[in-house]
């Protein structure tokens, strides 16, 4: 056991149970599942994601590369947690991950063997024979993280929109202090931080603040501000996001009650960055065995946790803040030794070294490591290579300088710079109202992180309009800078081993200079390149030392390589929890009919239409889907069928330059049209293109009803304000959707007068008064009622609506009042089927993006009084060329077989692809009335190729179609008018 | 997500609005006097400028009203807002 018997910030009469790949272990409450593996010596907790090699845990917090489990079984298993950030909880379940068949014996660390024959961007070099998919799933296979649960995620998840005057990411003494500064002015601030307990790195420290031990006055400070009316406090929260205008989003990992996360939308006026630095691991010879860790995290195990990570550890630095480290740890009991690249060491680190009895091998560097399942040596040599000397160790605690948090301030826009004294980038230039203060800014002693926070907390709170006073800093001793003294990397002349960068990518020194060699030079190339600095951390421990080493090879300044872009999210968020509650049911809200519960009762088999409930066939029993079309199919030819068709659109369009606006915005003269008569119209964008079409009927003079495709009503009834607002605000018109005002029933062949009738209404409905492309008003059943004789199916039909909240009645009375003519409900397959046969076409089925007007049969007419949307492009050059696609009927040569839509016209002599495309199939179905197999599409010169017999081709297959016209049913119309 | 100062109703989030492209563009016409090179001109080359951009935006579920929005294509800082039909004011860059 690696845990002291004092000391430590956990419960130690509070123990936990928890397993780690089956294996029973206990910590204490306050541990985390990191801690408490350290403190049962398990170093090796997860394999490398490429070669498969032994890893153990690096760090303390979001910074962690390696240390990623699966916590949880079945459904509730979470993949790729960091160990770091996992609360120790009783009874939880950890697994590791990517090894076979366990994390002792892993069979495909044989591929380390194979390692230098598996240099950077040997995927792209090695497997295009026969072609990467041959590969591709044995390597995903190989390489991966944790397994995505397949089972539903049980577990509830919620978001929340906030605003604040003054949002503080991250409670270190910073942080704290700016929320402080700036709550004593009467802001509203929210301070939020990602671990469980307030303070930050300098919780972890043995120092003093105003003469009390650190952590307990940062703790104290944490739970005044708590106190405060005006403050909201968060921990466990992460801020993942920085997006335009302030936007933060926060993911809260909740505690107790019945949510597991809450992700949080924050709206702040000003925001404080006070999100601390991250230690850089030392790029040495197989520096990746487990063992090897940062200082900062040895001593935050020691101080949080009570974890004395190793009894003989060496600690290798190049700055002076891993000092504090050994020097806690040999107060602990180790034995360390300080490995010191640089020559020359302060003197007074010399002899806080010398007083407690530790090793300082100054001007040196480490060669090489040894030990299969943790480190148990290292070979130290002087950079001079006078000496190579063998040591014995239990770990090595790397301390290469720090690297301030800018991913936040980086999401927000702000500029970096390179700082050469403390080799780091610091934030420059700020874009949005955002101010950094503490380690993330540069500043790495606790006096002007404590200077800068109160500053930054008063700045924030004025610009957001309020009065703040600034509070004296707390005060604490004098702490001298880093000095540090760069050190990339270990030369060839003294290294024995590969170099690890980026441990969680496994990318080597070599690696970054072979890319550099092969002229991927560009930061963001080797990025790809090399993979280093990509998956779960983003290279949180290696993108500084990735790019140093890039501006060694290429023999440039580190800020002129750049570095690359930063995006959210900073740490991963689960998908559960971005989702939130918009899952299920609760996805979108579902749109009902109105006579939804009779459909029910009908045997309807529903389906999503733009947001709407709608039958799409009722089934009777002992049906199949095939079946029931069939017999809706014949009831509308040869009897009657009702159809709810209520989510048409219902826009009106009134005063007295509507008919003009009409004009302009369809194909199609609407001015012209006489009050109670109907005229059917295209709608064009600007580019010809047809992108709805309607019906639009003339009420009384001043006053038309406009019903664009179902689903389409929203986007037209916006189209028509956009051209009326922006472009002819002279215009006298008023526009209302009224679709969800009016329910709409259909009833459609040649029973529909009788069955209209027998319903009971005022209207006469005898044809030579009431003919086909007119409305009438009057009552139907009894209810007020709007009819129109239009028909998507080629038989007499009359679209009868009343109010929405008459809908469910007038299904029954129709219902009812066609029992004794043999009435069937109609579902919207069946409807979409039965207008194939009339070729009437559905815009964007059988249209797409280049489809003008004339491509359908539509002529232009020459003579149109007003110009109309879309006229200009009708006469483009393009718009006029002879081999167009334009829209034909096929006949499949085998009545039986149905033509596949989307299956493509082979250009005539051509019997297999490759080859250009000659035209392809739209709509299709195979006719229970006409017994032949018929379709619509889109060929290469239309109607002119009338007869031909053409190749069709889909899915390695091929079938023979004629060329037809799109007219196959009463191709006079006799039906339709009767 | 930004954040826009709707004429009518105040500052709303983003999710709120639909935007429209860029405003003051001057269709040619009329069409039978519009050569087929100005056309294309017109259709397909649009300016896509780094700095200061002036374009439409509806309130799509506030009161429905497409108004204009000058902004930093850099910094997305939005530098006025102002009715639709109205004139901008003149902004240094």
């Amino acid at each position: 056991m690696s845990r002291l018997a004092q000391g430590g910030r956990i419960d130690r009469s509070k123990k936990l149970r928890f397993t780690f790949d089956g294996r029973a272990f206990t910590g204490f409450a306050g541990d985390t599942l990191a801690s408490a593996l350290l403190a049962n010596d398990e170093h090796l907790v997860a394999r490398s994601f490429k070669l498969h090699r032994p890893r153990g845990i690096v760090g303390f917090g979001a910074d962690e590369p390696n240390a990623l489990v699966t916590v949880g079984k079945g459904a509730y298993a979470t993949p790729n947690l960091r160990a770091t950030q996992v609360t120790l909880t009783d009874g939880l379940e950890a697994f590791s991950q990517n090894r076979f068949p366990s994390l002792q014996f892993d069979l495909q660390a044989v591929l380390g063997l194979f390692q230098r024959f598996l240099p950077a961007g040997f995927y792209y070099k090695a497997f295009f024979l026969p072609s990467w998919k041959f590969y591709e799933g044995m390597i995903r296979r190989t390489a991966g993280l944790g397994r995505a649960p397949t089972e539903p995620d049980p577990d509830r998840y919620a978001h929340r929109h906030a605003h604040c005057d003054v949002l503080v990411v991250g409670a270190g003494p910073a942080g704290l202090q700016a929320a402080r500064s700036a709550a004593q002015s009467g802001a509203r601030v929210m301070l939020v931080d990602e671990r469980d307990e307030l303070g930050g790195d300098s919780a972890f420290h043995g120092g003093r603040i105003e003469d009390r031990p650190a952590p307990f006055y940062l703790h104290d400070m944490a739970a005044q501000l708590a106190a405060l009316p005006n403050v909201r406090v968060l921990p466990r929260t992460t801020a993942f996001g920085y997006y335009d205008h302030n936007l933060v989003t926060l993911a809260e990992r909740c505690s107790g009650g019945e949510l597991a996360q809450r992700i949080w939308y924050v709206r702040a006026k000003q925001v404080v960055l006070a999100t601390g630095a991250i230690e850089r691991p030392l790029v040495f010879p197989n520096n990746d065995r487990p063992g090897i860790m940062l200082a900062g995290a040895a001593r935050a195990y020691l101080q949080r946790h009570a974890v004395l990570v190793g009894q003989r550890p060496v600690v290798f630095t190049n700055n002076d803040s891993a000092y504090e480290t050994a020097f806690d740890l040999a107060a602990a009991g180790a034995k360390p030794i300080v490995v010191d690249v640089r020559s020359h060491p302060d003197t007074q680190l010399q002899t806080g070294c010398a007083r407690r009895g530790i090793e300082l091998i100054p001007g040196a560097t480490i060669a090489d490591t040894g030990g299969r399942m943790r480190v148990d040596r290292i070979e130290i040599v002087p950079h001079d290579n006078s000496r190579r000397r063998r040591v014995a160790c239990d770990a090595v605690l790397m301390a290469g300088g720090w690297a301030p948090v800018v991913h936040l301030f980086s999401q927000s826009g702000g500029k970096l710079r390179f700082d050469e004294v403390q080799s780091c980038f610091r934030p420059a230039l700020p874009v949005q109202a955002v101010i950094v203060a503490g380690a993330a800014n540069g500043a790495f002693d606790l006096a002007t992180c404590f200077a800068e926070g109160a500053r930054a907390g008063v700045e924030a709170s004025r610009r957001a309009g309020h009065d703040a006073v600034v509070i004296a800093p707390p005060q604490v001793a004098d702490e001298a800078g880093l000095r540090i003294e760069p050190h990339w990397r270990v030369p060839d002349a003294l290294a024995r081993g590969k170099q690890w960068v980026d441990f969680q990518n496994d990318v080597t020194s070599a690696d970054i200079e072979l890319a550099a060699r092969e002229s991927f030079c560009s930061v963001e190339l080797l990025k790809r390149y090399t993979t280093t600095g990509m998956a779960t951390d983003q290279g949180k421990t290696s993108n500084v030392n990735a790019l140093a080493l890039l501006a060694n090879a290429v023999g440039k300044a580190i800020p002129d390589v750049g570095t690359t872009t930063f995006r959210p999210p900073y740490t991963p968020v689960t998908f559960g929890a971005i989702a939130g509650t918009a899952r299920g049911d609760l996805f979108r809200p579902r749109k009902y009919l109105p006579a939804h519960a009779a459909h029910v009762k009908l045997g309807a088999h529903f389906e999503d239409f733009g947001g709407w409930q709608r039958p799409e066939f009722y089934l009777r029993a002992g049906e199949t889907q095939e079946v029931a079309i069939a017999r809706e199919w014949r009831a509308v030819r040869n009897g009657v069928g009702l159809f709810d068709g209520s989510p048409l659109g219902k826009i009106e369009v009134c005063g007295p330059d509507a008919g003009i606006f009409l004009d302009r915005m369809y194909l199609g003269s609407a001015s012209s049209l006489q009050p109670g008569k109907l005229r059917y119209g295209l709608m064009l964008n600007e580019h010809g293109t047809v992108i709805d079409d309607g019906v639009f009927a003339r009420l009384t003079p001043t006053r038309f009803l406009v019903s664009p495709t179902s689903g389409m009503a929203l986007a037209i009834s916006a189209r028509f304000e956009d051209w009326l607002q922006c472009e002819w605000p002279e215009l006298k018109v008023a526009v209302c959707d009224l679709t969800t005002a009016w329910a709409t029933i259909a009833i459609a062949g040649p029973s529909a007068r009788d069955l209209l009738q027998r319903a009971g209404t005022d209207i006469d409905l005898a044809p030579d008064v009431f003919g086909h492309m007119q409305l009438r008003e009057g009552t139907v059943a009894g209810m007020k009622a709007r009819v129109q004789r239009v028909s998507f199916t080629g038989e007499v039909q009359y679209e009868v609506s009343v109010a929405w909240s008459s809908g469910a009645a007038l299904w029954e009375a129709l219902f009812a009042a066609g029992e004794a003519f043999g009435v069937a409900p109609i579902g919207i397959e069946t409807w979409l089927r039965l207008r194939i046969e009339k070729g009437y076409i559905h815009i964007g089925s059988d249209t797409d993006g280049t489809t003008i007007p004339a491509d359908l049969g539509f002529a232009v007419p020459a003579k149109k009084q007003s110009d109309f949307v879309g006229r200009r492009s009708l006469t483009r050059p393009d718009a006029l060329r002879a081999d167009r696609f334009r829209l034909v009927g096929f006949e499949s040569i085998d009545p039986e077989r149905a033509l596949p839509v989307g299956a493509h016209v082979l250009p005539a002599g051509c019997k297999k692809p490759p080859a250009l495309l000659d035209g392809r199939i739209t709509s299709s179905c195979v006719s229970p009335v006409l017994h032949r197999s018929i379709g619509l599409g889109l060929l290469k010169g239309g109607l002119d190729r009338r007869g031909e017999i053409v190749t069709l081709f889909y899915e390695h297959n091929t079938l023979s179609a004629r060329v037809v016209d799109p007219v196959f049913y009463d191709t006079q119309g006799a039906r339709l008018h009767g | 997500m930004l954040l826009l100062d709707c004429p009518f109703c105040g500052v709303r989030p983003e999710i709120e609005f639909a935007c429209g492209g860029r405003s003051h563009v001057q269709r040619p016409g009329p069409p039978e006097q519009v050569s087929d090179e100005q056309w294309s001109a017109y259709l397909f080359f649009q300016p896509n400028p780094k700095g200061l951009l002036r374009e439409r935006w509806r309130h799509v579920v506030g009161c429905g009203l497409w108004f204009n929005v000058e902004r930093d294509t850099v910094t997305h800082a939005v530098t006025q807002v102002y009715e639709m039909g109205a004139a901008p004011a003149e902004t240094t860059p």
